[in-house]
């Protein structure tokens, strides 16, 4: 009795078991692959994919990456995940054009590719996704300022090198849409270099020379953390609001002592979430990439592909003193 | 350098070296195919003639570099700044490729550069007597510093589409170029080694430089050899990852050098000098490709990995010295 008691149980271990794995492999397996594993701002993305995947159902996330940045490192791991026959890989590429071959080897083998946050070659995804817009970037930094400025008012940007290509485009991106924001005049640019000292004096020079200035836009990480420091040293919090584009874990000091109402930067959950959720789109049939398509991100939206098959997320997301401590332990 | 080894004569044909040589590479091979076992239980997806081809990319490449550093290392030197190497070679054959060179051209620049970094190396260690491990840390540093400054944040993109045989080409089925040069290299380094007398030569150097000197080897000269030997063969690995990747970074193959000495010591070649075969090697390349490819289906992040194959590397090192100071003991 007691013998065809635990065949019967193994039986059933073991049917069951069957059932499992034949469960697992029908779940749609979907790779993000991030430049290293061990960082915060990936670990926070991982957990925007798992979000995505339970949202969907039937989605099993493979959070994986290599131990340094190398595209040689990332080859391997792409490699191993064209050996799993995945059905998708959404990655966050080390190098633009090193993947290429190995991801073109993937989707031959009918693996759907996308990549995000740092893109590959158009040869070597079907689409790309951006965090975001450089217009949207520009109006999200002079919309932070103003928010805080009902009366309007003066306010100056403090950018990195004279000749750094990203900011340089954010602020005429953010000049193009300033007669949105009646009553707010820039009065002035200033660079700071990327460097804290120099930014630090920078943004007290601005203080000086203009005793009314209300913020300080700085659409660099480095600045907005030297101009929140010189304003608190400067004894003006709460007169002149510091905001821009910065990263919570260096910007929650500035939060706290009131040198910065927000700020705004990508938020990685979000990314890895619509990473996630794009990649289920195309890899079911959903959706196709193409120039000019428009694919679903589930809570956040839908994107809009342009011609080289590249697409903005959203807004960059806005951080204050009601979210700071979530994501300052994250980047 | 042990005085213990220095009693051993250094010919594959004598005694308890030649046993003890013997036993390493089956202690290795043991490993390599209870790891392929172990991988086939393990994952669904390992045993598929497709992916245990990918898979090779894993290694093939570096052991083209170790069975030269397997001699090096043999002889009693080391040299460093293979992967800069590669990325010298990697940007000089970018270059070349962007002044519209065709394929033999483009590989012919590559391999002239790895021998002119080769034979860099060699005159400062055989000619001026500099330390090897000193100067390869140097050139390290210099040949990718140089890769910098050529490339700057740019990358070389220009390759000819048939170029791309080296790193991504079949000769048929799902066999590759790579695994082809792979043997090929493997054999004539094994020749080299265990059947010329430069292999002696080689061989005798590493355990007794002064001794060969007078026995009337030219001990400069061969390392010279040597020097050049890894330099070519580094520009070999670096037309496979060019070709492979199909572009070149300054940052190319970064790290690689600790890898490929690894694999050469994992391989039973002696890091002090004086004994190693080639055998050996070609074993533990398969054993760190086995491992890292069986890991990754698992999806073991890499910095298990890095673990796993330090212990190895460590087990292998030193379980025959354990075994060795017991015989001693149980001798008294």
């Amino acid at each position: 009795m007691n013998v065809v008691k635990t065949a019967l149980s193994t039986v059933a271990v073991a049917a069951a078991m069957f059932a499992g794995t034949a469960q697992a492999q029908d779940d749609m397996r979907i790779a993000l692959v991030v430049k290293a594993l061990g960082i915060g701002f990936f670990e926070a993305a991982a957990k925007g994919a798992e979000e995505a995947a339970a949202e969907i159902g039937g989605v099993e996330v493979i959070y994986t990456g290599p131990t340094d940045t190398t595209a040689e490192g990332q080859i391997e791991v792409i490699n191993a995940l064209i050996a799993q026959r995945v059905d998708a890989i959404a990655i966050s590429a080390n190098d633009t054009d090193a993947l290429v071959p190995a991801l073109k080897k993937a989707m031959d083998r009918g693996i759907t590719v996308i990549s995000w946050d740092s893109g590959v070659a158009e040869g070597g995804r079907q689409m790309h996704l951006n965090p975001s817009s450089n217009p949207l970037i520009g109006n999200m930094i002079i919309k932070l300022a103003a928010d805080h400025m009902p009366d309007g008012g003066d306010v100056a940007v403090l950018s990195a090198t004279a000749t750094a290509t990203n900011q340089n485009i954010w602020i005429e991106e953010m000049n193009k849409v300033l007669p949105n924001y009646p009553g707010i005049n820039v009065v002035a640019t200033v660079y700071g270099d990327d460097l804290s000292d120099k930014s630090y004096r920078e943004a007290t020079g601005l203080m000086q020379t203009y005793p009314d200035l209300k913020a300080i836009i700085a659409p660099t990480s480095v600045g907005i953390v030297a101009a929140a420091q010189a304003v608190v040293d400067a004894g003006k919090v709460g007169e002149v609001n510091v905001t821009g584009l910065g990263l919570p874990s260096e910007m929650a000091g500035a939060i706290e002592s009131g040198a910065s109402q927000s700020f705004a930067i990508w938020n990685p959950i979000d990314l890895g979430y619509a990473a996630t959720y794009i990649s289920h789109q195309l890899a079911s049939g959903a959706a196709e990439a193409a120039p000019g398509s428009e694919i679903s991100m589930g809570r956040i939206g839908s994107v809009t592909l342009d011609e080289t098959n590249s697409g903005a997320m959203a807004d960059p997301f806005v951080y204050d003193s009601s979210n700071i401590d979530e994501f300052k332990s994250i980047f | 350098m042990s005085t213990a080894t220095h009693h051993h004569v250094p010919d594959r044909l004598n005694g308890p070296l030649h046993r003890t040589v013997r036993s390493w590479e089956s202690l290795l091979l043991a490993v390599a195919v209870a790891i392929f076992v172990m991988n086939s239980f393990a994952s669904p997806y390992f045993l598929d003639a497709w992916n245990l081809s990918d898979a090779t990319f894993n290694f093939t490449e570096k052991a083209m570099i170790a069975f030269a550093m397997a001699l090096l290392i043999t002889s009693g030197e080391i040299d460093l700044s293979v992967a800069s190497i590669i990325a010298l070679s990697s940007t000089a054959m970018g270059a070349a490729a962007e002044a519209g060179l065709g394929m033999p051209g483009i590989v012919a620049v590559g391999l002239v550069t790895g021998l002119a970094c080769g034979a860099f190396n060699g005159a400062l260690v055989a000619g001026l007597g500099l330390p090897s491990i000193v100067v390869t840390i140097g050139t390290m540093s210099l040949f990718r510093g140089i890769s910098y400054i050529v490339l700057g944040d740019q990358a070389y993109t220009s390759y000819p589409p048939s170029f791309a045989v080296f790193g991504q080409g079949y000769v048929g089925w799902v066999i590759t170029v790579e695994m082809v040069l792979f043997v090929l290299f493997a054999v004539i380094f094994g020749v080299v080694l265990h059947k010329t007398n430069f292999g002696r030569a080689v061989l005798a150097i590493g355990n007794n430089a002064t001794g060969a000197l007078f026995s009337g080897i030219r001990v400069r000269r061969v390392k010279f050899i040597l020097f050049l030997l890894t330099g070519v063969m580094a520009a070999v690995a670096s037309v496979c990852l060019t070709s492979r990747l199909g572009s070149t970074r300054p940052s190319i193959a970064f790290g690689w050098e600790l890898e490929v000495v690894t694999m050469v010591v994992l391989g039973g070649v002696n890091i002090l000098g004086g004994s190693g075969s080639i055998p050996g090697v070609v074993i533990a390349a398969f054993v760190m490709g086995l491992v890292t490819f069986g890991l990754g289906l698992l999806n073991v992040p890499g910095i298990v990995m890095s673990i796993f194959i330090g212990l190895l590397l460590i087990g292998v090192i030193a379980l025959p010295r354990i075994w060795f100071q017991l015989q001693i003991m149980r001798g008294k």
